[in-house]
């Protein structure tokens, strides 16, 4: 039985500043609850496609899973929600930003 | 302490212009990130979870004042104001952005210190005894080999593309405090019949199949070190597995062909590669040694030692801890902890390198050391200076009396920055020591040493901690294994692992349970790795699962 496709988000580290970054329809931001939101697989594969030649902007794409609260994403695994905020022993990662 | 020659500089100028061009071929599209990973990794520079990691070599573990008012400088201008110093005596930079990382090359070339070989299947920085060169127990000072063994690998034709990474760990002293037998290749300096040789141990290691090293032979030498080991490392260089990187390290090497195979390979390559050396890297071991001549000890009145020590119990306390037998008298190994409670394990801001680098050249004939458990040392610090030192720490927040105590915890920096980490360490060691803090307890409880992974690959040597913590991803949930038993000196030993793990919320009660188990069992003095010995497993399981108890009853 095929596997159900789960929303996810396009999602990377920026070439000159390495941090997380995410794609939108029109670019890329570094707040996923920016990001543009896949629900159909032949669309995140073709956008991951899109995404991955950009090599001159952004380094290692891949497709990460997300749920969605009021419309908006939010990670499904503690990787995704350490990458979307930063570490916890300092506030020196995107936790700034996001206040 | 070594300084460079106008060849070393010239070198590192050379491959830092080289990198810089490269930085701006990768910047400029001209270069993919394909064809970019490897030269950027030759060059110590990662990209991590949430930004790109500098890991900087310390070789041997030996700074200055000057280079560590550096590492400060670079913390301040291109990082978040700190440094993570690691398990194999480096210091990693976890925020630079990849257009200042040639500038932080030049700037840390300035002291004579660089990033190469920190990364990639190379040598890597070659570790030693953070005691080295005051210890009492020692034979000798092992920096100047180990500085010989960082000329001879750095940039060494033959080894620049071999199945993995190599790492080689030297110790002077009978006491092992280099992890010797869980290296590629550990040293051993021993004495026979009135000469120097190694002891040269083979195929040790951590990561998911920890191994404890083998000695290949129990007497090398010391003329023949470099063509032995040249000769070990080019039969695994020859004979290692590359289709397999889980399978690549010589340890695995080691353990498929037995010791006494790969020694017959090595005796018969090392015919060869020794017709090679022509003697001259014993002059240059000569040379070398001029650089690390002992400092000119002092004498002077003790009186303020005794006196703060009989009159200030914080003082006391922190002697008591923190100091270590030096082989000149009147004089201390100091070490600083990094491991105050609540904070960081192995971190350290601009402003508290700034003024170790300063106490080192008040008052430690300007030397520092990094420890392979993330402290920093100041190997030669007369008992007289010891109060001005304590209080001047003290106000930085670093003068936390707990070396090798419970809460003196090695931590990876696991999830937090690592790309390859499976959950975090961090936060469980600040828990666990604040924990044992708020208790009170740790100086009662004695010699403990917890070393906490953030993944298999044991960065964190929890495999060889008295109570190991390795962090896992099971089913999306962080969740803590624990092993007992490890051992990292010279009686080295893979720990046992207890049973299932514990979550994040179960992790540090489980640690409780197990330390309260030891006060329970041991006998007067019995630190708890020989309590553990003498009662095996079984109390400290019980203790952990009592359901199963239950069940069995």
């Amino acid at each position: 039985m095929p596997k159900i496709f789960t929303p996810k988000v396009v999602t990377a580290n920026h070439l000159l500043a390495g941090d997380v970054i995410y794609q939108t329809a029109t670019g890329w931001t570094r707040n996923l609850n920016e990001a543009e939101v896949l629900q159909d697989e032949a669309d995140a594969d073709l956008r991951l496609i899109e995404a991955s030649q950009q090599v001159d902007t952004v380094v290692g794409t891949y497709l990460a899973d997300v749920a969605l609260s009021d419309g908006v994403p939010i990670p499904t695994h503690f990787r995704e929600t350490f990458r979307a905020t930063g570490p916890s022993n300092y506030a020196h990662g995107k936790q700034v930003e996001l206040v | 302490m070594y300084s460079y020659s106008e060849f070393d500089s010239a070198f590192l100028a050379e491959r830092n212009a080289q990198f810089r061009a490269q930085v701006e071929r990768r910047i400029s599209g001209a270069l993919t990130e394909d064809e970019f990973k490897p030269l950027r990794l030759m060059n110590g520079l990662y990209l991590q979870l949430h930004a790109y990691m500098l890991r900087v070599a310390i070789p041997y573990g030996t700074l200055n004042s000057a280079k560590m008012r550096k590492l400060a400088e670079i913390g301040d201008r291109w990082d978040k104001g700190y440094g993570h110093f690691t398990t194999r005596q480096n210091i990693q930079y976890n925020w630079p952005a990849l257009k200042d990382v040639p500038d932080m090359l030049d700037a840390l070339a300035e002291v004579g210190m660089h990033a190469i070989q920190t990364s990639g299947n190379t040598i890597r920085n070659v570790t030693a005894d953070h005691f080295a060169g005051a210890a009492a127990d020692e034979i000798a000072d092992p920096r100047p080999v180990a500085e010989l063994l960082r000329q001879w690998s750095t940039d060494h034709p033959e080894f620049q593309f071999m199945p993995r990474k190599f790492k080689i760990a030297i110790t002077g002293s009978p006491n092992d405090r280099a992890v010797t037998k869980a290296h590629d290749i550990g040293l051993r300096m021993v004495a026979r019949d009135g000469a120097r040789g190694f002891e040269v141990i083979v195929g040790g290691g951590l990561g998911r199949t920890p191994m404890i090293g083998k000695v290949i032979n129990d007497f090398l030498p010391e003329a023949d070190l470099l063509p032995y080991l040249e000769a070990i490392v080019s039969v695994w260089n020859q004979i290692g597995r590359r289709d397999n990187k889980y399978k690549a390290r010589i340890k695995i090497t080691v353990h498929e062909h037995g010791i006494d195979e790969i020694r017959r390979l090595v005796e018969k390559r090392f015919v060869q590669t020794r017709a090679t050396f022509s003697g001259v890297d014993q002059q240059m071991l000569r040379e070398i040694e001029g650089h690390f001549a002992p400092p000119t000890f002092k004498t002077a009145s003790e009186a303020t030692f005794k006196a703060a020590y009989h009159t200030d119990p914080v003082f006391r306390s922190w002697a008591d801890t923190n100091l270590t037998a030096h082989k000149a008298n009147g004089y201390k190994i100091v070490s600083i902890s990094l491991k105050k409670h609540g904070e960081t394990p192995g971190d350290a801001t601009g402003d508290q390198m700034r003024l170790m680098a300063d106490l080192a050249e008040t008052y430690g004939h300007d030397e520092l050391r990094i420890s392979h458990e993330q402290n920093v040392i100041l190997p030669h610090v007369h008992v007289s200076d010891l109060p001005a030192l304590h209080a001047a720490l003290k106000d930085a927040g670093l003068a936390t009396a707990n070396i090798g105590l419970i809460s003196d915890i090695i931590a990876c920096p696991g999830m937090d920055y690592c790309a390859l980490a499976t959950a975090r360490s961090i936060p469980i060691a600040q828990e666990i020591a604040t924990r044992f803090d708020d208790l009170k307890r740790e100086h009662d409880i004695g010699q403990l040493k917890i070393k906490i992974s953030g993944c298999i690959n044991a960065c964190g040597h929890h495999h060889v901690g008295h109570i190991g913590i390795l962090g896992l991803d099971r089913a999306g949930v962080e969740n803590y294994q624990i092993t007992l038993g490890g051992d990292h000196t010279e009686t080295a030993a893979v720990g046992d692992r207890v049973g299932p793990g514990f979550s994040a919320d179960e992790i540090v009660p489980a640690v409780e349970r197990i330390v309260d188990t030891y006060l329970d069992l041991r006998s007067e003095g019995e630190p708890f790795l020989d309590t553990y010995k003498r009662t095996g497993m079984g109390p400290f399981k019980a203790a952990l699962y009592p359901e199963t108890k239950v069940a069995a009853e």
